[in-house]
């Protein structure tokens, strides 16, 4: 199906990041096969409209999810989603790992929300590696957060919650 | 929150922690409070108005003072090396810096990563000739909130805002703009 498709597409290119120590972390940013993991290809079902996170952060009924942010600490910093935390930038080995390791005691179907917003969705290079760690270690209830353009106009600029610091 | 990359080379001059997260603070208290909640509301604001003035140490070590750019136009860049758009745009300005700097263009980068190393390898690849600092919150908040990337100001000769661009933006609409602000006196 698509979406086993799209994501060994990308596969040699997150098996590069997971390799990060064999590789200087700034030649991953230049690899051509990033591009195969951009947010981009997040397949469309596993996607969340800002509108409807909020609404569901908003509800006193129902789960709340886990709302991780996997794009820069610095933009974290500014701003990021109230109650998210952050949890490294998906780009990087460091970065996954700091995921790995955040999520690893969680059941594998738990409710996570992934979201980034440092750049337009088909260039965030955070998202797509991010996305696919969570599904290849087998957690069954993730959405990425789609953020058109950046944070600060999708999200901060539609009046929805905040915090700031890190 | 950290604010290691402006150490010794932040708002205050002598770069303390403390008034380091101090001014951080209070600038997102002014976006906060004072600017409507939003920060694209501040960033609009900013329009026309003159550009918060900032200090920082650039990639070598040497000052950069924004106030000292009087008299020349500004294009002032936030940016990250993980930002894909962002390395679009920078051979551009390496281009203009080389052709219009003698003219009066100064192009400053404002790196937003989190990591210098990796900043002076793209900087050093990509053969960036204008002075190139990092960011911190305190220096995004100054400027309405650096949210996504990339994100350009032009910055008049009078040290006044004259344009903002927010993500991938035509280059030959940037360059338009800045040559316009180089024409007038």
């Amino acid at each position: 199906m698509s979406f086993d498709f799209c994501w060994r597409a990308g596969s040699l290119a997150l098996l590069a990041v997971l390799l990060g120590a064999q590789t200087p972390i700034h030649a991953q940013f230049s690899a051509p096969a990033q591009a195969a993991l951009s947010a981009s290809s997040i397949p469309a079902a596993e996607l969340l409209q800002p509108e409807e996170l909020n609404r569901i952060l908003q509800s006193k009924a129902g789960d709340h999810p886990l709302v991780l942010q996997v794009g820069s600490h610095l933009l974290f910093g500014e701003a990021h989603i109230a109650g998210s935390e952050y949890a490294g930038a998906g780009s990087q080995a460091t970065g996954l790992k700091q995921l790995q390791d955040r999520v690893a005691s969680l059941p594998k179907s738990s409710f996570m929300v992934l979201y980034c917003g440092c750049c337009p969705w088909g260039r965030c290079p955070n998202l797509g590696p991010a996305f696919k760690l969570l599904h290849d270690l087998g957690f069954t209830n993730v959405k990425a957060l789609y953020i058109a353009d950046n944070f600060g106009s999708n999200w901060v600029d539609k009046g929805y919650p905040v915090e700031h610091g890190r | 929150m950290a604010v290691r990359n402006c150490a010794g080379a932040g708002l205050h001059p002598r770069g303390s922690r403390f008034w380091n997260r101090l001014l951080a603070g209070l600038a997102l208290g002014a976006l906060l409070f004072g600017a409507g909640a939003h920060p694209a509301f501040a960033a609009n604001a900013l329009l026309n108005r003159k550009a918060p003035v900032f200090q920082r140490k650039d990639l070598s070590g040497a000052k950069l003072d924004l106030a000292r750019y009087k008299g020349k136009v500004v294009l002032l860049n936030f940016w990250a090396t993980w930002c894909a758009p962002c390395q679009t745009e920078m051979p551009a300005f390496v281009a203009w810096q080389r052709e219009s700097g003698a003219q009066g263009l100064q192009v400053i980068g404002i790196s937003m990563d989190d990591d210098a190393d990796l900043v002076r390898k793209l900087v050093a690849k990509l053969n960036v000739n204008y002075p190139v600092a990092m960011g911190d919150e305190a220096l995004g908040a100054l400027y309405g909130g650096v949210l996504g990337l990339p994100l350009t100001y032009l910055i008049d000769k009078h040290g006044v805002i004259r344009a903002r661009f927010q993500g991938e933006t035509d280059l030959a609409k940037i360059q338009k703009q800045w040559k316009a602000l180089l024409a007038q006196p």
